[in-house]
């Protein structure tokens, strides 16, 4: 009973930390754009908007107003929504109202939502590959650990790691679909049209994503078996003749499922925001791709959106990673 | 004031320096390490000498040839194998025919100048927010320490694009590369000076220094920042590659260092279209970036494994660790 009390209020803690952070990040995000040098109403419409529209988005925007009050219009949107006046009718934004896209007059809600499902397919599928490949590959380390072959792998996952995403990318691309013709060119098909499709196209990204990743998995994996082995109670596993396969793949395992968890949340939180490089390399749709064009055309209401979003992911996913390590390890909850 | 200048930097160097050559041996053990050494130390005289080197190929890394490419067929470098010739060592670029070789060398000063850059200011930013908030009072912790978790949650890639987009034109473009990644990327730095500053605040010298009435100020230079330089040199030494890949990545995108400025980022966002006539336009600074940041990543480990009393033990018990894992 106690315990649950603890946990409890461990929850409800950490829930309100996640809460404050993300309040402060969206208070920086919101002050850094839109307190930037330079005319806000002119970079927000773009450069090629008429006087006129730049007056309406000046109005919209309440540039006349100081910057806290607009501030906490944008934080009044997210909570309870906007209704906007787009000359003859008006339009409602609900609830999580992060404001309108002056380049394609969409609401940025809509816009993120529409773009979400490629984001999610990516993440969640490169995960998959990254817990298989980086996983396996550090307890195959850990196992065989000071061996040739343990030390070509950990070369390789150190080459993996220390490689940015893009380079990966191309050089696969290149070969993969360019020269030995393996693999089309990615083209994102939404699962619900053809589930087959879907796979095939995203199989690169996922595998270019999943490479880089899976070297710090590796890693983790590696270090944390370690760990355990060398403690007192696996020696006296062994002494009681428990096979070495068990003890490896059973308990020396244990002990990396904690840090695994939390690398695993704050990947997959930070990959929702927007896997911007390989979103834009293999042409997918999605969030990251989006965040490239509104920068682009300096559209500041979805690009604050996005950074904010991005922001509640990893929040999110952090907070969820330390519940369920608490959850794991109820040691934390005392800490 | 000149002479008490004099005698700080003197002690604060002798005090380290069975240190720094106990860190010599350590990193000199490590073989892996001492290759990344060499090429890095590769790299970075290809940088220097990339003026020398491109006088002496003749060429300059703006200049456009025209005559060099086939306007035809989309810009495709005339001659084999991209171009290659006595006077274009490499070949030449598509489209605008300008010199591969001395982009690829001048590419190496940017890559790493702003990669440089950007962790002096991590480390700067870094050092005065974690000394602050690990030497401040309580309520000057909780502000610095919230504040840097939220950086921290600040997505690099994400939050860099967005802020190199509304930053006027007119600063210079790798300078403006290199502080908005740092601004972005100080938060772990912070977070390890915080949390060795509390440890250090309880010693006993610290505390006699502080009875004694030195001013903070003094005490952060004279006790602090020594002890401090090994975690700091550990991060920066990790921080290095990660940056150099920021920076390509953000040149990659469009959003970095700008042509006629060259970047190995920056040459790949079109070397996949290019790929079946000038293979070297995409291999070459897909090469170059791979090998840095595999050098630097390597060495980074290396400064670390000596750098840390933990690791450096575990390490010299290689032999025995072995044993005890087949037991």
């Amino acid at each position: 009973m106690k315990a649950l009390h603890g946990f409890a209020g461990f929850a409800l803690r950490r829930t309100l930390g996640a809460v404050v952070t993300l309040l402060a990040i969206s208070v920086i995000v919101y002050v850094v754009f839109y307190a930037a040098p330079g005319d806000v109403a002119q970079i927000t419409c773009g450069p090629r908007c008429s006087p006129a529209q730049v007056h309406q988005v000046a109005e919209q925007l309440r540039l006349d107003d100081p910057l806290y009050v607009r501030y906490l219009h944008f934080l009044q949107g997210v909570v309870a929504g906007h209704d906007y006046s787009t000359g003859t009718s008006v339009e409602h934004c609900s609830a999580p109202c992060l404001g309108l896209s002056y380049q394609s007059d969409q609401q940025v809600t809509q816009l993120i939502l529409a773009k979400l499902p490629v984001t999610g397919s990516l993440a969640l599928g490169a995960m998959v590959l990254w817990l298989l490949l980086g996983v396996g590959t550090g307890v195959l380390a850990a196992w065989r650990r000071g061996r040739l072959d343990e030390r070509i792998l950990t070369g390789i996952t150190l080459a993996g790691w220390a490689t940015p995403v893009f380079v990966i990318g191309l050089l696969l691309m290149v070969l993969i679909c360019g020269q030995l013709q393996l693999l089309p060119f990615p083209q994102y098909v939404p699962f619900t049209e053809d589930p087959e499709q879907w796979a095939w196209n995203l199989l690169l990204p996922w595998l270019s994503l999943a490479l880089i990743e899976a070297a710090k998995y590796a890693r983790l994996t590696r270090s944390a078996m370690l760990e355990t082995l060398a403690e007192d109670h696996v020696r006296t596993f062994r002494a009681y003749g428990v096979g070495e396969r068990a003890i490896v793949g059973r308990h020396a395992l244990r002990g990396a499922v904690g840090p695994l968890i939390a690398l695993n949340a704050n990947d997959l939180g930070s990959l929702f925001g927007g896997a911007v490089l390989t979103e834009s390399l293999f042409g997918l749709p999605g969030i990251g791709r989006e965040l490239v064009h509104a920068v682009n055309v300096v559209d500041l209401p979805v690009v604050v959106g996005l950074v904010v979003l991005t922001g509640f992911f990893v929040v999110l996913a952090n907070a969820v990673a330390d519940l369920l390590y608490a959850v794991a390890d109820r040691r934390t909850v005392l800490s | 004031m000149a002479s008490e200048g004099a005698r700080a930097s003197t002690e604060t160097v002798l005090a380290p320096a069975s240190g720094v050559r106990q860190f010599w041996r350590r990193l000199r053990v490590q073989r892996a390490a001492l290759v990344a050494a060499s090429v890095v130390a590769l790299l970075v005289l290809l940088a220097l000498a990339a003026p020398l080197l491109s006088a002496v190929e003749g060429q300059d890394p703006t200049t456009y040839h025209p005559d060099l490419v086939d306007s035809a067929r989309g810009g495709v470098p005339v001659g084999t194998f991209g171009g290659l010739s006595a006077d274009h060592w490499l070949g030449v670029e598509p489209q605008t025919g300008r010199d591969l070789f001395a982009r690829l060398v001048y590419g190496a000063r940017v890559s790493l100048g702003v990669a440089l850059a950007a962790t002096v200011v991590e480390v700067t930013v870094g050092l005065v927010m974690g000394i602050a908030a690990g030497y401040g009072n309580r309520w000057v912790d909780q502000a610095l320490s919230r504040f840097t978790d939220v950086v921290v949650a600040l997505p690099l890639m994400v939050m860099s694009l967005a802020l190199l987009a509304i930053v006027p034109s007119g600063f210079p473009r790798p300078v403006l590369v290199a502080v908005v990644i740092g601004l972005i990327g100080w938060g772990s730095i912070a977070k390890i000076v915080r949390a060795q500053t509390l440890t250090l605040k309880q010693l006993d010298h610290v505390a006699a220094a502080r009875l004694s009435g030195w001013s903070s100020w003094r005490i952060a230079r004279r006790e602090l920042l020594p002890a401090l330089a090994a975690p700091v040199i550990t991060y920066a030494a990790l921080l290095f590659p990660v940056n150099i890949s920021a920076e390509a990545a953000l040149s990659f995108l469009g959003a970095g260092v700008k042509p006629p400025t060259p970047s190995w980022g920056q040459m790949l966002t079109s070397a996949n279209v290019w790929y079946q006539a000038a293979p070297q336009y995409l291999l070459l600074p897909a090469g170059l970036l791979f090998v840095t940041v595999l050098a630097l990543t390597v060495l980074g480990d290396g400064v670390r494994r000596a750098l840390d009393p933990r690791a450096a033990s575990r390490l010299s018990v290689g032999t025995g660790r072995k044993k005890e894992a087949r037991a």
